[in-house]
């Protein structure tokens, strides 16, 4: 049996194999190198940290909503609870002199303590996702649209949609905040935020009762009960962590662009699925891992920054990123077809 | 023109990690019934679905009256007159059996003369016809889903028959068939013959082969041993071939004692009144109690009830004297009742996952470390042990389950029970579509377990695997339990007034 399958495979072979598997990365390798020697400042540290910046928030909302995917759920509401938390975090973090608070009545907060409350904030939305989805087996896809839309009208009411700004200013260093020198090279506080939360994920996905069990679910929901799974349970508990991911995302969204408004995040859920499919979670449930998600992740937000470095207009940039997403994951399918 | 209707040669196909055929042949003729055997993973279906066009051969040539031809698709094939029943049913549960019969090759009717639509009216109306021939009697507008496993398979046959082809293949139709049903399945065929018909019979239960084949074609390993004319062989003789040793006996010697009793089910009524009702039984320790009856007898339901799959209105069960309440499986598996289900393809496999995740889900909780990590040495310890017990044939442990053969996919199903190691074990019809070697193994695993005290009950189609392997046997019919036999002195007789005892 394992004779026939050990094929000589000396280091070349196995490299293209590598590169065929995956086309649409190794295109897009090879265009940011196009495109980085014929365009200046391209390969720059800021650029760098930029990059790692913009992919690091996209990767824990990816992660956040991986978990609904495997299971063959989606979750709609990603983008505008991200905005909310977002708002929320701006709103508790004001500066206790700055004119244009919004609840004057509050006193300064910590930061960190309004980090728990936007936390935990995430967890009950995520909670009430996963009990209607779960309990009274509302398809994901449908809760999720009318949850979207009711984060969002609590956002409006709560912000009375005015800009929210004057942060404290150790909230927005969290973001500024890096290690190296500022001038040359330096590695942004956010790049070690990804790495702990990819390792969590990796470490709950592969080495927890959980993730077996998510991944059962998403292989045959049927099959993972009679086998003794909660499936409730979990289902619930994977909303939850997605609500609390998105949060988490959107403090950080809020002190990075240094303001927050009840539009921020929006779409935001459609560029987390798109990451996660790119890098391989399939939507017919079951499949999905989290190296795969942060390449697709970070694929994405490549392809974005080379389209504004070759100054395009803006406007055709959804359309590339549009025929990016249906490529990729049509290349994607391609690969398990051809193994009949 | 060549004798031989339909003729495949020298065909070879590789899948990642295995040789599933290995210049494999293939020569049916007109109005003959072809018997195609071997073990588990031997590469039957496999053959037939390169025959299908749901494969493409590596290697290899396929002729049809004597004329190379080239099957691209499925569709392809059945234009050529090539049909097939799969051995894991392909439904679509929530649209009509009429539709579900016409997939694909809806009648059209013109409105206007020139809107092209689809012909309800004839349609049904084919329908009705064909389920009559089937012997289903159920209105063709009904739901697929409402039908049970062996309905499922007739309306599967069913639409096959209506294509009007002139190659049939059929992939283990009778796995989940009773007699009545597989009586009416040889009427059908024997009927298919006169008209010319040439059929490929796939089916691990060697009495039918015998019964309905006109030729033997036996496989091993994605091999072609060889084909011979059915009157010329014995069960032996097949089972030497297939197997590539003699087998000399069926059932193993039982070493279980049964002790005291330890599960006992009160009164059992289910919430639908067409369901079971007032079943009582008891299990002791070390036994195994066989449970018979025909299709529609309600075994399934009464067991998933148990289970907590299936909701009930009244009854009680009791392990070990204590009241157990089950509103879900998670609640009956915690106490250690567990349940392999009926429909592998249904509440089975978990089909993109590995051999290994799909054995060990039940049973995660006894491999972590500090109460949170999954220690994978230890889960690959315990697949190691379960492939090499059954003899699942898998390239590794982390293969998707969906690409093993069907029959070894319940090895792995099976597997997944064992590693929970639970007191009191359901068995739905356990050795469906596993082949004679094989059924050997789970026998004396489940007599094995009987012998480590583990209270057993076992569904089963398969009057010789009752006989065969029970202490005790009750009978069902039409919900209610209709007897205990004694395993000693139940004979096919017995068992049959019990089962046909309408009210
Ligand atoms: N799609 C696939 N991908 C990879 N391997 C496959 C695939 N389909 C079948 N195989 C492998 O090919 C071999 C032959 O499988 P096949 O299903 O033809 O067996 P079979 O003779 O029909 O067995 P059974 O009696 O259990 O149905 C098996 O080892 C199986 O694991
Ligand atoms: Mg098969």
């Amino acid at each position: 049996m394992t004779a026939s399958n050990i094929k000589k495979s000396d280091y070349l072979s196995r490299f293209t194999g590598a590169l065929k598997s995956n086309p649409i990365i190794v295109l897009l390798v090879v265009v940011s190198i196009i495109v980085g020697f014929s365009v200046d400042k391209f390969f720059s540290w800021g650029n760098l940290g930029n990059l790692i910046s913009n992919t690091a928030i996209r990767f824990l909302i990816a992660l956040g909503v991986s978990g609904c995917l495997i299971t063959k759920g989606t979750d709609l509401s990603a983008g505008r609870q991200v905005g909310f938390a977002a708002c929320l975090a701006g709103v508790l973090v004001q500066r206790g002199n700055y004119a244009g608070r919004l609840f004057k009545s509050i006193p300064e907060m910590n930061m960190w303590l309004v980090l728990l409350i936007v936390l935990v904030v995430g967890a009950v939305i995520g909670l009430m996702n996963g009990w209607i989805i779960s309990s009274f087996k509302v398809p994901p896809f449908i809760t999720t649209l009318g949850t979207q839309t009711i984060v969002y009208g609590i956002c409006l009411v709560f912000t009375d949609a005015q800009p929210v700004g004057g942060f404290q200013a150790n909230y927005t260093r969290l973001i500024t905040g890096r290690i190296g020198n500022p001038k040359g090279f330096y590695l942004p506080y956010l790049l070690f935020v990804a790495i702990f939360f990819g390792l969590l994920f990796w470490f709950i996905y592969n080495k927890t009762c959980h993730g077996k069990y998510m991944y059962a679910i998403g292989g045959n929901e049927v099959a993972a009960e009679v086998s003794g799974v909660n499936t409730n349970k979990t289902i619930l508990r994977i909303y939850v962590i997605a609500g609390v991911m998105y949060a988490f995302a959107g403090y950080l969204l809020a002190a990075k662009s240094g303001g927050a408004s009840a539009s921020m995040g929006m779409g935001y859920e459609l560029e987390a699925i798109a990451g996660c499919t790119i890098g391989g979670v399939s939507t017919t449930g079951g499949i999905g891992k989290v190296p795969g998600i942060l390449v697709g992740v970070l694929v994405f937000e490549l392809l974005k920054i080379v389209l504004q470095f070759l100054g395009m207009n803006p406007y055709y940039n959804y359309i590339v990123q549009g025929l990016v997403i249906v490529v990729a994951v049509a290349l994607d399918v391609r690969k398990y077809i051809a193994k009949r | 023109m060549s004798e031989y209707l339909l003729e495949m040669k020298d065909v070879s196909k590789a899948f990642p990690g295995v040789q599933a055929l290995n210049h494999a042949q293939l020569q049916l003729k007109s109005g003959h019934v072809h018997a195609l055997m071997g073990e588990n993973g031997a590469g039957k279906s496999t053959l037939m679905k390169c025959m299908f066009g749901i494969y493409r051969m590596d290697e290899g040539q396929i002729f049809m009256d004597g004329r190379p031809v080239v099957i691209k698709d499925p569709i392809d094939a059945l234009s050529k007159g090539i049909s097939m029943v799969h051995q894991e049913l392909q439904q679509v549960p929530a649209r009509s059996i009429g539709e579900n019969i016409y997939l694909g090759r809806y009648p059209v009717k013109k409105l206007f003369g020139f809107i092209p639509m689809v012909d309800h009216k004839k349609m049904y109306a084919d329908a009705d016809r064909v389920l009559k021939k089937v012997k289903l009697p159920y209105d063709s507008t009904k739901a697929v889903g409402i039908l049970s496993t062996s309905q499922m398979q007739l309306v599967e046959i069913a639409k096959a028959v209506s294509a009007g082809c002139r190659v049939l293949i059929l992939d283990e139709p009778t796995s989940s068939l009773t007699e009545s049903e597989v009586e009416t399945l040889f009427d059908i065929i024997n009927d298919l013959k006169k008209d010319g018909v040439a059929i490929v019979y796939i089916s691990h239960k060697m009495e039918e082969i015998l019964k309905i084949s006109d030729e033997v074609t036996v496989m091993r390993d994605g091999h072609y041993i060889g084909t011979w004319d059915a009157k010329t062989l014995t069960t032996g003789d097949i089972i030497t071939k297939m197997v590539g040793r003699e087998l000399t006996r069926l059932y193993p010697e039982r070493e279980n004692v049964p002790g005291e009793v330890v599960f006992e089910v009160e009164d059992f009524t289910s919430i639908n009144p067409k369901s079971f009702r007032h079943v009582s039984f008891s299990v002791r320790k070390g036994e195994i109690l066989g449970i018979s009856g025909l299709v529609g007898a309600q075994r399934t339901e009464l067991m998933e009830g148990l289970f907590g799959i299936r909701e009930h209105s009244s009854g009680k069960i009791k392990l070990y004297g204590k009241e157990l309440k089950v509103s879900c499986p998670k609640d009956a598996i915690d106490h250690g009742v567990a349940m392999l289900t009926e429909n592998r393809r249904v509440s089975g496999i978990m089909g993109a996952l590995s051999v290994s995740d799909n054995i060990s889900i039940s049973s995660l909780k006894n491999y972590l470390d500090y109460g949170i990590a999954i220690n994978s040495e230890k889960v690959e310890k315990l697949v190691a042990e379960d492939v090499e017990k059954m003899k699942i044939k898998t390239p590794s442990g982390e293969t998707p389950i969906q690409t093993l053969s069907g029959g070894n996919q319940q090895k792995v199903i099976i597997g997944r029970w064992l590693a929970n190691s639970p007191d009191v074990l359901i068995l739905d019809e356990p050795t469906r579509g596993i082949d004679v070697g094989a059924k050997y193994e789970i026998y004396c695993i489940i007599a094995e377990l009987a012998k480590q005290g583990k209270s057993i009950l076992m569904i089963s189609s398969e009057m010789g695997e009752i006989l065969g392997m029970s202490d005790r046997i009750m009978v069902m019919c039409d919900g209610r339990c209709t007897g205990i036999l004694d395993g000693k002195d139940a004979t096919q007789e017995k068992i049959m007034a019990l089962a046909t005892q309408f009210e």
